[in-house]
């Protein structure tokens, strides 16, 4: 009886098991105009709490800049949102509906969010155009990579691509002879490529001659608008040069949010940071 | 066997005799022609072809009081009584290839060598064997050495007959040894097991609660099945089941001592490789052989020394230590240093060393094992009751790993080459920032940890023979020791060592030694998926 | 069309199965053909030599695959060998039938000896070739994807995975040597007679296994440099180099890590059936931790990253092995030993990696 029943309920068509859904994350849900929430975040190593009790919310399209003096917790936060470091308690959600808590790297960076390591990290051994063909959006399964081939669309987009980072004549250059600068305009290319709603870039500036860095703020104020971006950044002359919106961390927390000029009046931000 | 269920009718009146005479024997009536009758009569009956027959031949000489009973007997046990084909004269044969040395027994004289197929072997069979232990522990009983006479109860006690209770009632009047009175008393009370009268049962197993004589446990489970007096049943019941449980008690304390003593050996071999494990990055995989060298370090000092072997044990462990040092910062200087930051390479190329050093004592001491002598005061073992007995030289090893685990971590903590090295293996970049000098650090930690695999070579060569292949088993155990505890912490090594040593001797009696082993292996890979960094891991986020 | 890119992309792989299939027809010739007194002739001694070579050419070309170009050193590859060897002794010890020693119509010897009653459940159905061939591959490849599914999941890499492999080659080694396992214990399986009803004594079936052995590695090799001249291949580098990076752009490594160890495993399956009937016996020893670290050695003196280094390396060693074994015997080991030093120290690109940097520079 109870065993007809169970087979019943296993044959009905009009429902759908839970383990039988894809897990695909739900499509990005913009509604209120906020693209990232993290909400009472907290991260602790061996009882040193490198994040307590952190709340950002980060609008869609806009161009966000983070400082902080060191273990204020910045790169602590993009491990978290882009899943590598677990966070003791808290809420991280991607939109409306996507929790990033319960999801891991790869599953993160399909969801949308790309990310830029302070150090370069591009594929050295590669070149250039291998690297933007690697990074590029799309179906990343073992089977399909075996098969997969450029096709006109993507050799276009890949071009477009080498156009806004400025790295057309070196695209067959091994990734591992450009320089410092270009490295890192090809890691955001990189990121670019994927599509990303949100760029998490880590120290863009850092060993950059003047040009370069002009380079890359220009860069990255292009971005914004389509993209959202997020940057931590510790030398001042660039980010007031990116800068609409800043938020300073200290110790694991924001401790003020405004524009740059806001930020350098403040009496608690020159005491802990400026002014040291 | 002398057992009355078996061989009624020829063991009875015979002991009957046996008893006579050893009566006379121990008052000091001597009979000396009816003796010595007997005792030749013993002698050719050995020469017969029938079991039987040898039987009665090995009584009579047993009960004969003859000074030569005790080494002819023994002699026939380890098979080196022979009989020459041509003049059945019996003797004692120390063959060599197809040469015999031969003595006569009933002489004494040594008459020289002779073909082997001259001689014809006076052969026993198993129920002889047997006769004649038993016929030996009654000669025993007389003899000076208590710890003989308390063995020789022991024996008897095993296969109590009626006679031989008797024999043992008479001992215990004039017996002065207190262990051997003991020995005695338990004796009486497994006669007392089987009087027809229940109070004198009941009795006698009141006297027994906590015995752990096996002897007696085995009496006390004949007569639950087999009382009908529920008193004394019951009692009989409640008495073997506080034996078994302190039985079971005892034996839990010996596998806890045998995991303790292979953790030890674990801990002295991982110790060394987890504190080089923390200056190049990578594990050392010509480890166990610096272990190996440690081995043959004692075994050469040994040579050296052959009448203190004492000494020579306390000169080798300073001795491996510097030998095997010594070898690590070469190895160190010559080839890891060059390999920095390239992990894998790295265990290549000690691998590499790995074999080239097996090779070169192969070529050196061939390839063939050697056994170091232990001294004296490392042989034996400490009997606590008759189940639980600790052999002294795992426990001297057990202690010893201990003191060189409290001077390694004291050498780590205290002293500024501790701090140097702690620096070092935390924050390479940085400490040489602070003004240490990396490169000498990092050869005097390959040169510490591997000195360190010296010493445990010392310990190894008590407990195991010596060959090219000793440390070779030690490498992924020290590996397996060092993931669990947590890389670069010593605390970690220890309680790893000791606890993974503890499983495997608990899992041991289950599963068998080698699906033990290969559990354990299991058991730690399924260990890093949920605790990748140990079970100590280091502090700080540069481990994250 | 698609082999002709391949090869056309890989020149000296192409000169190298050029040469792989010149030999494949010469040797059976030179030994079937030739009569033993022509100078010309090769020996079947000197062919099932050199078909053992080319199953460790194969062995060679799967560690390369995961060591070269996805940066997992394993020391446990002998290990998958060895299962693929097991697997196709079992069948031939199946096909000696009631010719053994005891003439046990079912059973192999060494279970008679043993006083077992019947077959173990697990050596059922290889009395079939085409169940032994499917174990040959199911087998290494099960394994490998358990073990690789348990490693990679927990992010295991570097020195830790690479001892975790030979600790799983050293437990297979310790479980196979216990005469209750069912595998022949210490002795292994041997005295194979026949496979799928030819004599294994014969010249022709020795020709075949040979012709067999040299197929395989062709096709291993052509596999092999299909995955690495996709874009398979340039994640895997880029997990080698970068892989948080690959992992941030949106790749599952652990995927494409478990696959690509699986693949290498089931080849060197191949290898170990390939290997038995020539060498003619498996036992315990090659789960040997020595043993799978030197095939690491084969690929290092060869030149990682580089698939046609990894085939020269196999053949170089083993040859370098059967003299000196022949010759010194004691010398093999200090060799040995000295090769890993050398190479890792002086030639980290391997003997390849030389005669590259002097194209270069011409």
């Amino acid at each position: 009886m109870s065993m007809l029943e169970s087979i019943r309920s296993v044959m009905r068509r009009d429902e759908v098991f839970e383990f039988l859904v894809p897990d695909t994350p739900p499509d990005l849900d913009l509604t209120h105009g906020i693209i990232l929430y993290l909400e009472g975040i907290n991260v602790s190593f061996d009882g040193f709490k490198a994040i307590n009790d952190l709340n950002l919310y980060i609008d869609d399209g806009e161009l966000r800049c983070i400082i902080g003096p060191n273990g204020a917790g910045k790169t602590t936060m993009m491990d978290i949102i882009t899943g590598k470091t677990r966070a003791d308690s808290g809420s991280a959600w991607f939109g409306q509906h996507i929790n990033l808590l319960k999801m891991d790297e790869p599953e993160i960076a399909a969801a949308g969010i790309g990310r830029k390591f302070q150090k370069p990290t591009v594929f050295e051994h590669h070149p250039v155009i291998e690297n933007l063909e690697l990074a590029m959006g799309g179906d990343k399964g073992v089977w399909t990579t075996l098969t997969a081939r450029l096709n006109g669309e993507q050799r276009d987009r890949i071009d477009e691509i080498l156009t806004i980072i400025g790295l057309q004549e070196q695209h067959n250059k091994q990734a591992g002879s450009l320089s410092h600068g270009q490295k890192q305009w090809l890691e955001i290319g990189m990121l670019l490529i994927q599509n990303p709603k949100l760029l998490l870039v880590d120290e863009p500036a850092a060993g950059m001659t003047h040009q370069e860095m002009e380079r890359t703020a220009e860069l990255l104020t292009s971005l914004a608008g389509n993209h959202t971006v997020i940057v931590v950044e510790h030398d001042m002359d660039f980010v007031r040069s990116i800068a609409k919106k800043v938020s300073v961390l200290h110790q694991g927390s924001v401790l003020a949010e405004g524009t740059m000029d806001d930020i350098q009046n403040d009496q608690r931000v020159i005491e802990v940071y400026l002014g040291s | 066997m002398y057992s009355i269920q078996k061989s009624p009718c020829s063991t009875g009146p015979l002991f009957i005799t046996l008893l006579g005479i050893l009566f006379f024997f121990l008052a000091g009536f001597c009979h000396a022609e009816e003796r010595s009758e007997q005792f030749k009569e013993g002698i050719s009956l050995l020469f017969q072809k029938d079991f039987k027959e040898k039987e009665k031949g090995i009584k009579n000489i047993a009960v004969s009081g003859d000074k030569r009973a005790k080494s002819i007997l023994q002699a026939l046990l380890a098979g080196k009584l022979y009989r020459v084909k041509k003049n059945n004269t019996l003797v004692y044969a120390k063959i060599k290839n197809s040469e015999a040395d031969i003595i006569a027994v009933l002489s004494g004289e040594t008459l020289g060598s002779v073909k082997k197929r001259k001689l014809k072997k006076i052969s026993i069979n198993n129920t002889l064997r047997n006769t004649i232990k038993d016929a030996l522990a009654i000669i025993n009983l007389t003899n000076p050495d208590p710890k003989l006479r308390k063995e020789a109860v022991n024996k008897l006690t095993v296969n109590l007959t009626p006679e031989s209770s008797i024999l043992l009632a008479e001992l215990l009047l004039t017996e002065q040894d207190r262990d051997v009175r003991e020995a005695l008393t338990t004796a009486m009370g497994i006669a007392d097991l089987r009087s027809p009268d229940s109070e004198v049962r009941l009795l006698a197993v009141n006297g027994f609660e906590g015995n752990l004589q096996p002897a007696v446990r085995n009496e006390l489970s004949r007569l639950s099945a087999e009382e009908e007096n529920t008193a004394v049943r019951n009692k009989v019941e409640s008495v073997l089941s506080s034996i078994e449980m302190k039985t079971s008690f005892y034996r839990f304390v010996e596998t806890l001592f045998f995991g303790l003593s292979l953790g030890s050996v674990l801990v002295l071999a991982a110790i060394g490789l987890s504190i080089t494990f923390g200056v190049i990055g990578v594990i050392n995989m010509a480890h166990g052989e610096l272990i190996m060298l440690g081995a043959y370090t004692t075994y050469v000092i040994q040579q050296l020394l052959p009448d203190s072997i004492g000494t020579a044990l306390f000169l080798s462990i300073p001795a491996a230590f510097v030998v095997s040092g010594l070898t690590g910062i070469v190895i160190e200087r010559s080839v890891i240093r060059f390999l920095y930051g390239r992990p894998l390479e790295t265990l290549l190329a000690t691998f590499g060393i790995s074999l080239v050093l097996q090779q070169a004592v192969r070529s050196i001491f061939s390839p063939l094992n050697r056994s170091v002598a232990s001294p004296a005061w490392m042989s034996g073992s400490i009997q606590i009751n008759p189940i639980l007995s600790l052999t002294t030289n795992r426990i001297v090893i057990l202690i010893f790993s201990l003191l060189v685990f409290a001077g390694l971590y004291l050498i780590l903590k205290k002293s500024s080459i501790g701090l140097q090295v702690r620096a070092v293996s935390q924050n390479r970049k940085m400490a040489r920032v602070m003004g240490i000098r990396a490169a000498r650090v990092d050869a005097l930690t390959f040169g510490l940890g591997s000195g360190i695999a010296g010493i445990a070579g010392v310990a190894l060569s008590q407990l195991t023979n010596v060959g090219p292949n000793l440390g070779q088993a030690y490498i992924i155990d020290s590996f397996m020791v060092i993931v669990f505890g947590g890389v670069g912490n010593l605390w970690g090594t220890l309680i790893s060592g000791l606890s993974l040593g503890v499983a495997n001797k608990f899992l041991e009696p289950w599963v068998g030694a080698v699906l033990a082993k290969i559990l354990i292996l299991v058991f730690i890979i399924l260990f890093i998926q949920r605790r990748p960094q140990g079970l100590f891991p280091q502090k700080g986020r540069a481990a994250g | 069309m698609i082999l002709l890119k391949l090869l056309k992309s890989d020149r000296s792989g192409t000169f190298m199965l050029a040469l792989l299939l010149l030999t494949t027809l010469v040797v059976p010739i030179c030994n079937l053909l030739l009569p033993e007194s022509s100078s010309l002739h090769i020996s079947t001694y000197t062919m099932t030599l050199l078909g053992k070579y080319l199953c460790y050419a194969l062995l060679a070309v799967a560690v390369d695959l995961v060591w070269g170009y996805l940066g997992i050193l394993s020391l446990g590859h002998g290990a998958f060998f060895a299962l693929g060897g097991y697997a196709m002794g079992m069948y031939l010890m199946r096909q000696i039938g009631s010719r053994g020693t005891y003439g046990h119509p079912v059973l192999p010897d060494f279970m008679v000896f043993l006083n077992w009653q019947e077959l173990p459940w697990f050596w059922h159905g290889f009395n079939w070739f085409w169940f032994a061939m499917l174990m040959v591959v199911l087998v290494p490849g099960l394994l490998a994807l358990v073990f690789g599914w348990l490693a990679f999941r927990s992010r295991v890499t570097g020195v830790y995975l690479s001892i975790m492999t030979q600790a799983l080659t050293y437990a297979l080694l310790l479980a196979f040597f216990r005469n209750e396992m069912g595998f022949g214990g210490n002795n292994g399986l041997t005295d194979f007679k026949d496979i799928l009803g030819f004599s294994l004594q014969s010249d022709h079936t020795r020709a075949g296994l040979f012709i067999a052995s040299a197929t395989a590695l062709g096709l291993g090799y052509l596999s092999c440099l299909y995955i690495t001249r996709s874009r398979l291949g340039r994640v895997c580098t880029a997990i080698r180099d970068q892989e948080d990076r690959t992992r941030f752009t949106g790749y599952r490594v652990e995927h494409f890590k478990l696959w690509i160890f699986t693949f290498s495993a089931m080849l060197a399956g191949i290898a170990g059936a390939l290997y038995v009937p020539q060498a003619g016996i498996i036992n315990p020893g090659e789960f040997a931790p020595l043993a799978s670290i030197e095939i690491v050695i084969w690929v290092a003196v060869g030149g990682r990253a580089t698939l046609y280094g990894a085939v020269a390396g196999a053949l170089m060693v083993n040859y370098a092995k059967s003299y000196l074994t022949a010759a010194m015997p004691d010398a093999w080991l200090f060799a040995l030993g000295g090769l890993f030093v050398l190479v890792t120290l002086l030639l980290p690109r391997g003997v390849t990696g030389l005669l590259r940097k002097k194209e270069v520079t011409r």
